[in-house]
């Protein structure tokens, strides 16, 4: 067997949000082509912790490293990581009024491939995604997430993914709010990547063990005040649904923390 | 993708149309303002003694009132410096042949003749102080639409221009229309006979070119009934590090079910004090649109109006200015609702940076007897950094109380969500920047024909360009 690549290593990472430490040594390692789902209590980190990998500039890292596929990924600017195939599914996505879907979409594709795509070849691929993910063809010309509903801006996010195709993501409760046909559209997208682009790998962070059913995840890690406490297969997400988190928690005190 | 290259462009050039031409001119005033001046310029343009008394009258009005204290910041505009009148050549042009080599040269380089082949229905092309060319498309001339300089409307359509002419904006309406009457030169005079429609847009271009210069346009429309029209303004001027002054008129009459729309792209160079007066007097169900782009000057003043004279006419202002490092636009609109069931809507939206300074300045009136008047008032102010200021100066005055009126101000920074997720989609920092603005300003531009909106566009880029700090 060949050993697998690392696409994402996080070690010992610390961040603080003006002044006040919020992840408190996350160890994580995601390699190529793997599923990880990272669950927990709100308020634990999980959400900062894609914020951080992302680059988002509120978060200073105190402490520890993430390497993505090889590069120090904290050298890099927010707009160069996600050119290097990271992307982030947002948990609360921005509106941009005034500009639509697919303006938008066009010149972060051609940001990322950094040449001309021609508008036939990408309205092309924007409308198959869009057949894929089920939305109407109405959508790409509404105003990035303006007066979207919960449920239309993930799908937004999804779409997005679909049509950037990423080698890494993070998925931030892309399945809060969302009934049962519309996760099952999240998940088909997610797969869809993973079968097409081998490599691609990753982060789901979620409460509900109902979208592993779709995804099957290969890890599960589970988040308490700013650290990864536990880590284990899909079972590890079932028990957490019959039992809550006050196990971990129990864990993590008599972890002597 | 064309966003790319402006990209690139945007390196090369701040302010593109700030190149300047060695001086190019038949006749030019001596400095500064006087009753002499007035009467050369009367006497040059062979007017009739009406016009010369007109004249007159304005510069006594002018010389009466006070330099506004209210607005923009005047102190610093020295009217002794200024040349109020440059002859730029004789005659004027029906083809470009006809318009001397420089002078022609200067409107190539700003792309009007390929603009006009492309996209309009006419055009005229002011040089300092006079129009150096006018033209329209042969089948509208042949349906009667007149689209002549000023000075050629005054000769060739005396009755029609006397009728018309300082009715929609008497010399006394403010200092700086007064000195426009004084000593107005070139401008367009336009008449679309009844039912008449222009559809693809007829577009006048202003340059100014010599140091100090002062330009003074005067210009006349009349839609008449059911008529419609699209007429279109740019203007530009040589970057000096003197003061330039314009100052237009633009008088505008929509007769009785008639329809005019009135776009303006202004992008003087930072040295001009841009100070105009434009109204429409809009009659009976007519409808008159003024679309405002302020990006350009170092100070404008200039509030587009409608006069709703008529049962049902409705007016609509739509205006976007940029206000950059040492730049004060001063803009809005005035919306006077004189007759029932008359509707207005005012769309402001301004975009400040590194100390630039925007301020919105409207009113909204509704007169006595006017039963039955709506009005809708929305300015939004972007702000794009810690320097940048924005104020409002809305006006309301209603004597009746069935008025529905709407007013909406809202000033917003790009917020740093915003630009955190377009850069996670892979935007570099300025370009997040430039859509956030252009999404800002969208409401406007999409009323442009595209050629203006992808002009906007790119402006907007240039003028985004190093606003990362
Ligand atoms: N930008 C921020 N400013 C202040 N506090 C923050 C910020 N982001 C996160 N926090 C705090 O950090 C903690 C973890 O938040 P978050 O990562 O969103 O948790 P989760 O996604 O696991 O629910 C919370 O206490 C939250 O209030
Ligand atoms: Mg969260």
């Amino acid at each position: 067997m060949t050993e697998k690549k690392e696409l994402l290593v996080v070690e010992d990472l610390h961040a603080a949000v003006e002044g006040e430490e919020i992840l408190r040594g996350v160890n994580l390692t995601i390699c190529e082509s793997e599923l990880h789902a990272l669950m927990g209590p709100n308020g634990s980190g999980k959400s900062t912790l894609a914020k951080v990998v992302a680059g988002h500039p509120a978060y200073a890292v105190t402490q520890g490293s993430i390497r993505y596929r090889g590069e120090d990924l904290l050298e890099m600017e927010v707009d160069e990581r996600a050119r290097k195939g990271l992307f982030m599914a947002f948990q609360y996505p921005s509106e941009i009024p005034g500009v639509t879907i697919a303006q938008f979409l066009r010149h972060a594709k051609s940001a990322q491939t950094g040449e001309d795509i021609s508008v036939l070849d990408f309205y092309d691929d924007l409308k198959d995604a869009m057949n894929e993910l089920d939305v109407d063809e109405k959508f790409a010309e509404r105003f990035v997430n303006d007066g979207f509903s919960g449920g239309e801006k993930k799908r937004n996010e999804i779409l997005q993914m679909a049509m950037l195709k990423p080698d890494f993501a993070l998925l931030d409760e892309t399945d809060s709010g969302l009934d049962i046909d519309a996760l099952k559209i999240v998940a088909d997208g997610v797969n869809t990547l993973h079968r097409e682009r081998g490599h691609f790998g990753v982060l789901i962070i979620t409460h509900y063990q109902r979208i592993l059913n779709y995804i099957q995840p290969d890890f599960v890690h589970v988040m308490v005040d700013g650290r990864i406490v536990r880590s284990g297969d899909r079972e590890l997400a079932l028990e957490l649904e019959a039992e809550g988190y006050e196990s971990t928690r129990g864990q993590l005190t008599a972890a002597g923390s | 993708m064309p966003k790319d290259q402006n990209v690139a462009a945007l390196k090369l050039d701040d302010y593109k149309y700030g190149f300047k031409d060695p001086d190019s001119y038949v006749f030019k005033s001596e400095k500064g303002l006087s009753k002499r001046i007035v009467e050369q310029i009367s006497e040059m343009k062979e007017e009739p003694n009406w016009m010369l008394k007109f004249r007159l009258k304005g510069l006594e009005i002018y010389e009466s009132k006070p330099v506004p204290q209210w607005g923009a910041d005047l102190s610093q505009l020295d009217m002794d410096e200024i040349y109020f009148y440059v002859k730029p050549s004789e005659g004027e042009g029906r083809t470009w042949d006809e318009v001397p080599d420089d002078i022609k040269r200067t409107f190539d380089r700003l792309g009007i003749p390929e603009a006009e082949q492309k996209s309009l229905s006419g055009v005229g092309a002011q040089y300092e102080s006079e129009m150096v060319y006018h033209r329209i498309k042969d089948d509208l001339a042949e349906q009667g639409v007149i689209f002549d300089s000023i000075e050629t409307g005054l000769k060739n359509h005396p009755d029609l221009f006397k009728r018309y002419f300082a009715t929609v904006i008497p010399s006394h309406d403010n200092k700086y229309a007064a000195l426009n009457s004084a000593v107005w030169s070139g401008g367009s005079f336009i008449y679309v006979p009844p039912g008449v429609e222009v559809d693809i847009p007829l577009q006048a271009y202003f340059r100014v070119n010599s140091e100090n210069m002062g330009q003074f346009e005067r210009t006349l429309i009349i839609a008449d009934e059911g008529a419609k029209l699209h007429y279109i303004e740019g203007c530009t001027a040589p970057t000096y590090s003197t003061n330039s002054f314009h100052s237009g008129v633009i008088e505008i009459i929509v007769n009785r079910g008639a329809s005019v729309r009135y776009t303006t792209i202004q992008n003087w160079s930072n040295n001009m004090y841009n100070l105009v007066t434009q109204r429409a007097r809009v009659e009976e169900d007519a409808r008159m649109a003024w679309l405002d782009g302020n990006l350009g000057s170092k100070i404008t003043m200039k509030y587009p109006s409608c006069f709703l004279m008529g049962r049902g006419a409705s007016g609509e202002i739509m205006s976007i200015a940029y206000a950059g490092p040492g730049q004060h636009q001063d803009a809005g609109g005035k919306m006077i609702h004189a007759a029932p069931h008359t509707t207005s809507e005012i769309i402001s939206k301004s975009i400040s940076k590194g100390g630039g300074r925007s301020s919105y300045r409207g009113l909204v009136q509704v007169q006595k007897g006017a039963h039955n008047a709506s009005s809708n008032v929305e300015c939004d102010a972007l702000l794009l950094d810690e320097e940048a200021r924005t104020d409002t100066y809305p006006y309301i005055e209603i004597d009746e109380n069935d008025a529905s009126i709407g007013h909406e101000a809202t000033v917003t920074k790009i917020g740093d969500e915003q630009l955190f997720y377009l850069m996670q989609r892979g935007l570099a920092e300025d370009e997040a920047r430039t859509m956030v603005v252009r999404g800002f300003i969208e409401p406007i531009s999409k009323h442009l024909p595209l050629e203006y909106a992808v002009e906007l566009n790119r402006l907007v880029e240039l003028e985004m360009e190093g606003s990362v700090g």
